[in-house]
């Protein structure tokens, strides 16, 4: 039996400071983070006592340095907010990894929250720049000059799955969901073969099949093991192969199809034989042909076209959904699913208000007709940038969805609500909500910890392993009879 | 901050009634390319003029989608585009 869904989202997003002739990406990152105050101190902790990026899922540790930053360089690049997430600098871009959630629709209102979140750190920020300048955010992930930046995806999974097992279902799967959740690109870059526009923002930059890394040559299948939460119990699949969506349609049907497909291979519903013969090249060619036609080579010596292996994918998951108890929510999904393969494999168009790339391509063709604009033009790429927008009135997705193009998965009320509430029930309510109540005493955090530093006494640590506990259900009581931290602690022994 | 997310919430009612008036045309639009409801595909001039007007709105709807991105987006778009350089992340 499959382990609950438990999931999230870590998105960096690009950055740039128009007028700005000395324009440096980190120290304008470390302002954007800090024009955002939830902890009016400031003086939280990220815990890195807690995190182990160099160990994989393949069973073995590899040698490097773990960065762990100073304690003022500490606070300056990372803030924990009252809705369960994290936002901070990484490297040289601004990024938000938003709280545990339990299913699709609450992984849209938290990844939107998050575009929030960025967007009112934006304008803070650029308040306090010098006149004229501006910053500019976009929720994308390459500069087309062969840069690319990752949308992360985060799933919980059964550590009694094998490993072997995950990689070989999933390159198949991962070679092709593109087809209806890429974010398109107009033209391609880092060496890959010339094309007008591509249905993915990332598959150029794939490299390698199963890896650690994730800067340098980018694997399809990241094995990175730090679970944070029980070891023995789990792992967290850590997928650095996906877009950043700004459809909130998209980000739906991407989570939970993904969370679907994981719960199937725990329990091993997938008997096809998908096995691509190059995952790497698949990748490139699927995305490279907006038309869908385009047929890849399967270890076997079959050929398909992407949307044929995730429509083999979908009806494994229709059978599964068959035999096995499976909740509304995940329901849904797979009716969405399979609504979106049909019109993938009848006329893709029709998505246009659904899925990012056909929405993006439909917008950039009607107006290079009107235009009379070619592919190479600037404002042809202008527009593909401006997609990504973070301001709701420049943004071109924010201008599709004013004017109600775009198929809505939650109200802006809800988003907003996200904004300051931590999900009802993962452990991220008890890490939001310790932060809302107890500021001035919680010392440190990390995913699956928090400290508390009160009075003189000893830094006390809470664990936090199972992402199931610490829920509105179990510990509100708990919190609603603790005025602070201190009795907190002595009412939790 | 605070004002934002009100802001944003104020416009969250009127976006709503603009994505439900779009999804009505949208349906109305549905029922037309299906052949016009009762008049049925071979309906009289009465019909191919209600498809002209149809077509005329669509076409009208599309030319102001357009003619925002006209005037949102960035002005100098050949300067943006080339200066628009991010270092690899992850």
């Amino acid at each position: 039996m499959a382990i609950p869904t438990i999931m999230g989202t870590e998105i960096e997003y690009g950055i740039i400071v128009k007028n700005s002739p000395d324009f440096d990406p980190i120290s304008s990152c470390v302002l954007l983070v800090n024009a955002y105050r939830e902890d009016p101190e400031g003086r939280i902790l990220w815990d890195y006592d807690q995190e182990n990026p160099l160990a994989d899922a393949r069973g073995f540790q590899v040698d490097g340095e773990k960065y762990t930053p100073n304690q003022q360089e500490n606070i300056a690049r990372n803030k924990t907010l009252i809705n369960g997430a994290r936002y901070y600098v990484d490297h040289a871009h601004p990024e938000y990894s938003c709280p545990e959630v339990t299913n699709a629709r609450d992984l849209v209102m938290h990844e939107k929250a998050g575009e929030r979140v960025m967007e009112i750190s934006r304008r803070e920020a650029t308040e306090l720049l010098p006149e004229g300048a501006l910053m500019l955010l976009h929720k994308n992930n390459s500069d087309h000059k062969g840069n690319s930046y990752g949308s992360h995806e985060n799933h919980l999974m059964d550590r009694r799955a094998s490993f072997k097992r995950i990689v070989e279902h999933l390159l198949p799967f991962f070679a092709t969901r593109q087809v209806f959740c890429g974010s398109g690109k107009v033209g391609s870059e880092n060496r890959a073969k010339r094309c007008d526009f591509q249905i993915s923002q990332r598959a150029d930059f794939f490299e390698t099949e199963v890896a650690l890394d994730t800067m340098v040559k980018r694997p399809i299948i990241n094995t990175r093991d730090e679970p944070h939460a029980d070891r023995e119990k789990y792992r967290r699949l850590h997928i650095i192969v996906g877009d950043s969506n700004m459809s909130e349609y998209t980000i739906y049907l991407r989570s939970g199809v993904t969370a679907l497909i994981l719960s199937m291979i725990e329990d091993g519903a997938i008997d096809q034989d998908l096995v691509l013969r190059d995952p790497v090249q698949s990748i490139k060619d699927v995305s490279h042909d907006p038309s869908l036609k385009q047929e890849i080579q399967l270890d076997n010596g079959k050929k398909m076209t992407g949307v044929e292996i995730q429509t083999a994918f979908l009806e494994m998951a229709l059978t599964y959904a068959e035999r096995n108890p499976v909740d509304d929510a995940v329901r849904e999904v797979l009716a969405e699913w399979q609504e979106v393969m049909t019109l993938l494999a009848s006329d893709p168009m029709e998505l246009r208000d659904r899925i990012d790339w056909v929405a993006k391509k439909a917008l950039i063709e009607s107006f290079m007709d009107r235009q009379g604009l070619d592919w190479k033009d600037p404002k042809v790429q202008m527009m593909d940038l401006q997609y990504h927008d973070t301001r709701p009135d420049k943004g071109l997705y924010h201008m599709l969805e004013r004017q109600g193009k775009m198929r809505r998965i939650c109200t802006d009320e809800e988003i907003n609500n996200a904004v300051f509430r931590p999900p009802a029930d993962t452990r991220a309510f008890f890490r939001g909500e310790c932060l809302r109540r107890y500021p001035g005493e919680v010392f440190g955090v990390n995913w699956d910890s928090i400290s508390f530093g009160v009075d003189d006494d000893p830094i006390k640590r809470v664990m936090m392993n199972e992402p199931l506990k610490g829920t509105q259900a179990h510990v509100e009581e708990l919190l609603d009879k603790s005025e602070n931290a201190k009795s907190l602690l002595a009412n939790m022994d | 901050m605070a004002k934002f997310i009100e802001r944003s919430a104020h416009q969250h009612a009127s976006d709503r009634a603009r994505v439900f008036m779009a999804a009505g045309s949208d349906q109305k639009q549905k029922e037309k390319a299906k052949g016009g409801g009762d008049s049925g595909p071979e309906g009289g001039s009465g019909s191919s003029k209600k498809i002209a007007k149809k077509g005329e709105e669509i076409k009208e709807d599309m030319d102001s989608l357009l003619d925002e991105i006209d005037s949102v987006l960035e002005e100098n778009a050949e300067e943006f585009v080339k200066n628009y350089v991010q270092r690899g992340g992850e």
